[in-house]
């Protein structure tokens, strides 16, 4: 992959102590009438950390993200972020979060300011500070010469660094990226993964992110979680978890070991379903 | 290494936090500040939308004034019916905010709000303005059109500015209603259907048209239910100068969208689910 040559992450972390956690996940489910779309999962992730939720379409990783940033109610099994309980204290628990949705959400009538600006405004950004964090977060996805023009003729890569701009306009503790690069081209891709390298590297902040790109997982990742089903069926980091399986074995066998399931072509470089994905955004947006 | 903000840990996210009396104001006036955005770029839509209610006053006015088939006393039937179709241009507008509402959804642009400090109702509240921004925009298409149409409107600044509150208040509310029911189908599909289905019967159900003695008696009633006829009664009062209910009408449409904002933001977070 281009644009990669010289990133290291650094190695996985070591079990913080419980009140210190960014997240911590117990016994974690949820059901969709008879769908379990999540089932007993269990996991923590360290402050500062990147952590991988990997699998393929239907999983359970949007569900698990979903009941983690307040969108789900919690019903059964226990979250923690930050401390915060998300079905308790919502408000507290999303001034804390910068979230990216799958879907390329900008709002394209407005100006990439305009969009980074709403969200300035929505975290209680100081009316003294707002313009110049705008500029900077705008600046940091390279989107400076962009910003005043309206989103609706940016790319799909631009799209997506003018929402990590939104995500991070109000400095959040926890990023949350919900397939972050799904149906964008190679460039565009690697276009994000050095900002969000970039990011971890300036400010140490923790970034929840699903996937299910084995290349992306291995790069950006400290740790991963592989589910499918709705389960977790083994978490680690990426090296650790391939050199169990052997040598020259990759993070696509090591989940084939897992689950004895493949993630098919979209695993590996965008399928069908992305392709149309990215013409739907592209029509909305135009 | 580009200007990625380098401070120190501790102090991310940890802003001064506003105190919570203030959060919905704050949050409303954000919200509408985009909504005014985005109608700013969007003028040409604003004119479109208002041939229908321009051709409604034309075709439908200017014959009906001919048969004198509506008893109307003696304001003429053109005068009228303007102030109704103020009001529909409203209500049309307004009763589609529930497809936006989930075309946002399908787009991810809700789930993203709903994941920011923002109360659901400040969400709603932001729609229910923008609609009503929008409805006061074709309103001011359709009064020009019916002062060239002849039609004895009173321009006193004050029932003007009346007239406004009331629109506002009456985009805001259906709006709210689009919102709710959005929240209860959850696609686009069936609250188009349901959307169509139950504007005819609101606009027919009411005053706009025909005064509401002409209707059988439990028509009578249902449109005494119908926010609309109090909407259409404040409008014809302060424009054409026939007697209306204004603290009624007023109080109606204030605790119609007290109503609708609460239900419409009970229903927003199943949206995202």
């Amino acid at each position: 992959m281009t644009g990669m040559a010289g990133m290291t992450t650094p190695g996985p972390p070591t079990e913080p102590p419980e009140a210190e956690r960014a997240v911590d996940c117990r016994g974690l489910s949820h059901r969709f009438g008879d769908h379990l779309a999540v089932d007993d999962v269990s996991l923590w992730i360290a402050p500062g950390e990147v952590f991988g939720l990997l699998g393929p379409n239907g999983a359970g990783k949007t569900t698990t993200i979903r009941l983690l940033t307040t969108l789900l109610p919690l019903r059964q099994g226990r979250a923690r972020v930050f401390g915060l309980d998300p079905g308790r204290r919502p408000m507290r628990v999303r001034r804390l979060l910068g979230y990216v949705p799958q879907e390329l959400s900008a709002d394209g009538s407005l100006t990439g300011r305009e969009n980074v600006m709403l969200f300035a405004r929505l975290f209680d950004v100081p009316r003294a500070q707002r313009w110049e964090r705008v500029t900077e977060v705008l600046a940091a996805m390279e989107l400076t010469e962009a910003a005043d023009r309206v989103v609706a003729g940016y790319s799909g890569g631009m799209v997506r660094r003018l929402e990590l701009a939104q995500a991070l306009v109000n400095r959040p503790r926890l990023l949350v990226l919900d397939e972050p690069t799904i149906g964008l081209d190679p460039v565009a891709r690697s276009g994000v993964w050095e900002r969000i390298t970039e990011l971890r590297a300036a400010t140490g902040m923790t970034v929840l992110m699903t996937t299910h790109y084995m290349d992306e997982a291995d790069a950006l990742c400290d740790r991963v979680a592989l589910m499918h089903r709705g389960r977790l069926r083994a978490l680690g980091a990426p090296a650790e978890l391939k050199d169990q399986l052997g040598p020259g074995a990759s993070l696509e066998d090591v989940f084939r070991h897992y689950t004895g399931d493949h993630l098919g072509d979209a695993g590996r470089q965008g399928g069908l379903r992305d392709v149309r994905r990215t013409r739907r955004t592209a029509g909305r947006l135009g | 290494m580009s200007a990625v903000p380098d401070a120190p840990r501790a102090a991310w996210a940890e802003a001064p936090v506003p105190p919570s009396w203030r959060r919905l104001p704050d949050r409303v006036f954000a919200l509408c500040l985009v909504e005014l955005e985005k109608l700013r770029r969007d003028r040409t839509e604003l004119f479109t939308r208002a041939v229908q209610p321009a051709l409604w006053l034309l075709i439908f006015g200017e014959t009906f004034t001919r048969l004198r088939a509506i008893p109307t006393g003696p304001v003429p039937y053109l005068d009228y019916l303007a102030p109704g179709i103020l009001a529909q241009s409203a209500l049309f507008i307004a009763i589609f905010y529930g497809i936006q509402i989930i075309w946002e959804r399908d787009a991810g642009v809700l789930t993203k709000l709903l994941v920011t400090p923002t109360p659901r109702a400040a969400l709603v509240t932001g729609k229910a303005f923008a609609a009503g921004v929008r409805a006061l925009a074709q309103a001011v298409v359709v009064l020009v059109l019916s002062a060239l149409l002849g039609v004895a409107l009173n321009a006193n600044p004050l029932h003007l500015l009346g007239v406004a509150a009331v629109l506002m208040l009456g985009a805001a509310f259906f709006s709210c209603l689009s919102m709710t029911i959005a929240g209860l189908v959850l696609t686009r599909d069936r609250l188009m259907g349901i959307g169509q289905a139950i504007t005819m019967p609101l606009f027919f159900g009411s005053n706009a048209l025909y005064p509401i003695e002409l209707m059988p008696h439990w028509l009578q009633t249902v449109s005494r239910f119908n926010p609309l006829s109090y909407e259409v009664d404040a409008l014809r009062g302060l424009l054409i100068g026939t007697p209306a209910h204004l603290l009624l009408d007023f109080g109606v449409l204030a605790g119609s969208v007290v109503i609708g904002v609460t239900a419409a933001s009970a229903l927003l977070g199943r949206l995202a689910r």
